[in-house]
C-alpha cells in the first residue's frame, strides 16, 4: 500500500487552472501529507531544479532526430490511435488532431527563432510559401515538392509532397486505401494556418504515379472569409 | 509611470494581467493606479482589441507600437505568430523600451506553450512565469 502511494503521488499534474484544463483526471488522489515534503516534489521543477523558463529555446535547434525512432513512436501512435476509432475517416481526424497541437506549438516556435525580423502573414501565399519552406525545412530538413493552385476552386490550394517522411515506414493494406497517414502533417499545416487566422480544412490524399508510389497531396480549402478578406486586401 | 499588461488569447479571453510601476529614475517599480482607474484599465485595453483587428492586416511586424490612445493613456500592442495579443497600457512614449520587454515576455510566453500541458488560450497561472514577466518590467520599463 505504502508502495503504491509513493508511486501514485508522481502523477499528480501540474494544472495551472483546473477548471479550464478540460482533460484534468479527477481519480488521482491527492498527496498525502504522511509523504515526507521531499518526495512530495513539485513537478514544475526537473531534477535539475531549473524550471522550462529557465531553458533556452534554441536548445535544439540545430539537432537532428533519429529516424527510426520516430518511425517507432508513429507507429505506435498510428495503432493507439486505431484502436480507438470506427472508420477510416475517423483515424485520419485522431491523427490529424495530433498534429494540430504540434502545429500550434511550431509556428510560433519558428517566428520567435527569427528574431526582430520575423514578420506576420497576411496573405494566402505568403503564408503557404512559410509552410512549404520554413515549416517544412524545419520538421524534414527539406522544402516541400510543391505548390498548386486549383484550377477549378478559388479557395484550393495543393501541397505536394512526392515522398512524405511520416509514410516511409508504413504500408497501408488493401481494404484501408482511402488512409493515408499523412493527415498527421496535414494537422501540422492545418494549426500554422489556423495560428495565422487562415481557417480551413487540410486533408492528405494519395496520388500514386509510375515514379513516385507515395506521392502525397495535401488539399487546402480555406475557409470563405479568408477568400473575401484576400479580395478586400488588393 | 505605472503599467498595465495584459494578455489577451484567440478567443479575445484574456489568459494573463499584471500591473507594474518603472523601475527607471528611482521608481520603485509599484503602480500608482487610483482604484476607480484599475476598472478601467481593463476596459481601455479591450477597447483597443477592435484596432489591433485592423491594424493587423495592414503592417505584417510584431510589434505595432502604439495603437490606440485614452485621455493622456497609450496602449501598445505586440501580436505573436499564433494570433496572441500582448497589450501595454503606458503615460509615457517609450517605444524601444517596450518592445525589449515585450520580445522578452514573446520568449516566456513560447516556452510556456512548449509545456505539453499547456494549450493556446489556457490561463497562465505559472508563478515563475509571472515573476519573470516582472523581472522583464524592472530591467527595461
Amino acid at each position: 500500500m505504502q508502495r503504491g502511494d509513493s508511486l501514485n503521488s508522481p502523477f499528480v499534474p501540474f494544472s495551472p487552472n483546473p477548471s479550464i484544463q478540460q482533460g484534468t483526471p479527477t481519480s488521482t488522489p491527492p498527496l498525502k501529507h504522511t509523504l515526507s515534503s521531499s518526495t512530495s516534489s513539485n513537478l514544475r521543477y526537473s531534477s535539475s531544479r531549473k524550471s522550462i523558463y529557465d531553458r533556452h529555446l534554441n536548445r535544439s535547434q540545430r539537432s537532428e532526430l533519429s529516424k527510426a525512432s520516430f518511425a517507432f513512436l508513429f507507429g505506435e501512435m498510428v495503432q493507439y490511435a486505431q484502436k480507438r476509432v470506427n472508420g477510416i475517416a475517423d483515424l485520419e481526424k485522431k491523427l490529424n488532431l495530433h498534429g494540430y497541437s504540434i502545429g500550434q506549438r511550431l509556428l510560433e516556435l519558428l517566428l520567435w527563432r527569427e528574431g526582430r525580423s520575423a514578420k506576420r502573414e497576411t496573405r494566402i501565399l505568403g503564408i503557404l510559401q512559410f509552410i512549404t519552406t520554413t515549416v517544412y525545412r524545419s520538421i524534414f530538413n527539406k522544402p516541400a515538392d510543391g505548390l498548386e493552385k486549383s484550377r477549378d476552386n478559388e479557395d484550393e490550394y495543393m501541397l505536394i509532397d512526392n515522398d512524405p517522411m511520416v509514410n516511409s515506414y508504413i504500408s497501408v493494406p488493401k481494404e484501408m486505401s482511402q488512409l493515408n497517414c499523412a493527415a498527421f502533417v496535414a494537422g501540422i499545416i492545418e494549426a500554422v494556418l489556423d495560428g495565422c487566422l487562415f481557417p480551413g480544412r487540410v486533408t492528405a490524399h494519395s496520388v500514386p504515379t509510375e515514379q513516385l508510389p507515395a506521392k502525397t497531396v495535401f488539399l487546402i480549402k480555406f475557409d470563405e472569409s479568408v477568400i473575401e478578406r484576400e479580395s478586400v486586401l488588393g | 509611470m505605472s503599467f498595465y499588461f495584459a494578455i489577451v488569447g484567440t478567443k479575445d479571453n484574456p489568459i494573463y494581467e499584471a500591473e507594474f510601476g518603472t523601475s527607471k529614475q528611482g521608481g520603485d517599480g509599484v503602480a500608482r493606479f487610483r482604484e476607480e482607474q484599475r476598472s478601467m484599465n481593463q476596459f481601455i485595453v479591450h477597447s483597443s482589441l477592435d484596432i489591433v483587428e485592423e491594424v493587423q492586416w495592414a503592417t505584417p511586424t510584431m510589434y505595432m507600437k502604439c495603437v490606440d490612445k485614452f485621455n493622456n493613456l497609450q496602449v501598445s500592442c505586440f501580436l505573436t505568430a499564433g494570433n496572441i495579443k500582448f497589450l501595454l497600457l503606458h503615460d509615457q512614449k517609450a517605444d524601444d523600451a517596450i518592445r525589449q520587454f515585450f520580445t522578452d515576455v514573446y520568449d516566456l510566453y513560447t516556452k510556456t506553450l512548449m509545456n505539453p500541458f499547456y494549450e493556446v488560450d489556457m490561463r497562465i497561472t505559472s508563478g515563475v512565469f509571472d515573476g519573470k514577466v516582472k523581472q522583464a518590467a524592472k530591467k527595461y520599463l
